[in-house]
């Protein structure tokens, strides 16, 4: 008997290997307050995504339109007060997250092309609504001047009362949402 | 000491350099907590998977206490710290369009490219959005300009506003995220959860 229930306590162990788990949401919650730390500590300044993709679209426009990005308000100051919109803090530091990213997901094997989706909808709607909710995040992050790590975590870990304000807006809004989109996840 | 490249420590390029390390910790952590998935990051607000709760405040109070005692022990100097200026309108009604944007979308910028760099194709399309919806801030302008600068409040921290000191703030803050790490815990117990 003792050997059959080793053999089964290993059979599980071995299925248990296979799937590399992700890491304690505590041990990750420290270890991403560390990163902010160092960010503070050597750059005096919070983590961000949502400004590097505002400096691609201001190069994108200055490239493809550069007679409308001479005379627009938004890029006629943007473009005064930076000399190359892509040499930017947040550029390199979201060239990283790509690297960063790439290197936890390999070690992990969790490398895969697929539209992560509940079974309850199809492809298709999932990217649709991945589209209209990256158009909302994006433009809310502009108004709000950065986005969940720009403005909530960063702002918050530096007691910002704009970032406890925002956080809480995102947070409440995803909440208060939640229902009328319960389809898509649940 | 602290922050480096505002005492000049180092350069404006190895401030890029830098910034770029920091990025793979960032991305790294994010993809090995489970922010890859937008499964699970929408989770929180079905109370299904509470991991972002739990990893988005054990990282705000970390960096939080990490910067009270840097700046006790003299190693950081707080006054040379960015902290986010308050402009109140923008902060909520761009607050409340992210917010629209996450329970859509099923992930934040940041999530995002982490998301794309192993691959999720939802991500791809995420990305998309955001440039539009950037664009359309942008192109906009002028619409928005007047709500973006209205009620500039300066640089307030939230312990200010509230009368209180750093440390006491920073104490009742940390009870609270334990308060809401218990509840997140009672919700996945109490809804049902697969690991995706």
């Amino acid at each position: 008997m003792p050997h059959i229930l080793i053999l089964i306590s290993n059979f599980k162990h071995m299925k248990e290997v296979k799937k590399t788990k992700y890491w304690n949401p505590y041990i990750g919650g420290i270890m991403l307050g560390l990163v902010l730390l160092s960010a503070n500590f050597i750059s005096g300044r919070g983590l961000g995504a949502s400004g590097a993709l505002k400096s691609v679209v201001v190069s994108t426009v200055n490239i493809v339109a550069p007679d409308h990005a001479e005379n627009a308000t938004f890029y006629k100051n943007y473009n005064e007060t930076h000399e190359n919109p892509m040499k930017s803090w947040l550029v390199f530091q979201v060239f990283g997250v790509l690297v960063g990213g790439f290197l936890s997901g390999t070690f992990a094997k969790r490398l895969k092309f697929k539209v992560e989706h509940s079974p309850k909808i199809s492809s298709k709607r999932r990217l649709i609504f991945a589209l209209i909710g990256g158009a909302f995040f994006g433009f809310g992050s502009q108004l709000g001047r950065g986005c969940t790590s720009g403005s909530a975590l960063s702002g918050m870990a530096v007691l910002s009362l704009g970032g406890f304000i925002t956080m809480a807006c995102i947070f409440g809004t995803a909440f208060g949402l939640a229902y009328f989109f319960r389809k898509n996840w649940i | 000491m602290g922050p480096l490249i505002v005492n000049e420590i180092i350069s404006p390029e190895t401030n890029l350099f830098l910034a770029f390390l920091i990025g793979i910790g960032f991305g790294f952590v994010l993809e090995s907590s489970g922010f890859s998935s937008s499964r699970k990051l929408a989770g929180m607000f079905y109370g299904y998977d509470t991991t972002v709760l739990k990893v988005f405040f054990t990282a705000a109070i970390t960096a939080l206490l990490g910067m009270l005692f840097g700046s006790l022990f003299g190693w950081v100097d707080l006054s040379l710290i960015y902290i986010n200026p308050t402009y109140l309108h923008s902060a909520i009604v761009g607050g409340v369009i992210m917010g629209a944007g996450f329970i859509m979308g099923g992930f934040c910028p940041g999530t995002a490219f982490c998301a794309i760099s192993i691959g999720k194709l939802d991500a791809l399309a995420f990305i998309g959005g955001l440039f539009l919806g950037i664009l359309a801030f942008t192109e906009g302008y002028p619409l928005f300009e007047e709500l973006y600068k209205a009620e500039f409040m300066g640089t307030p921290t939230i312990n200010e506003f509230f009368g209180l000191t750093r440390g006491i703030f920073s104490f009742v803050l940390i009870a609270a995220a334990f308060a809401m790490f218990w509840v997140g815990e009672w919700a996945e117990k109490k809804f049902p959860r697969e690991e995706y």
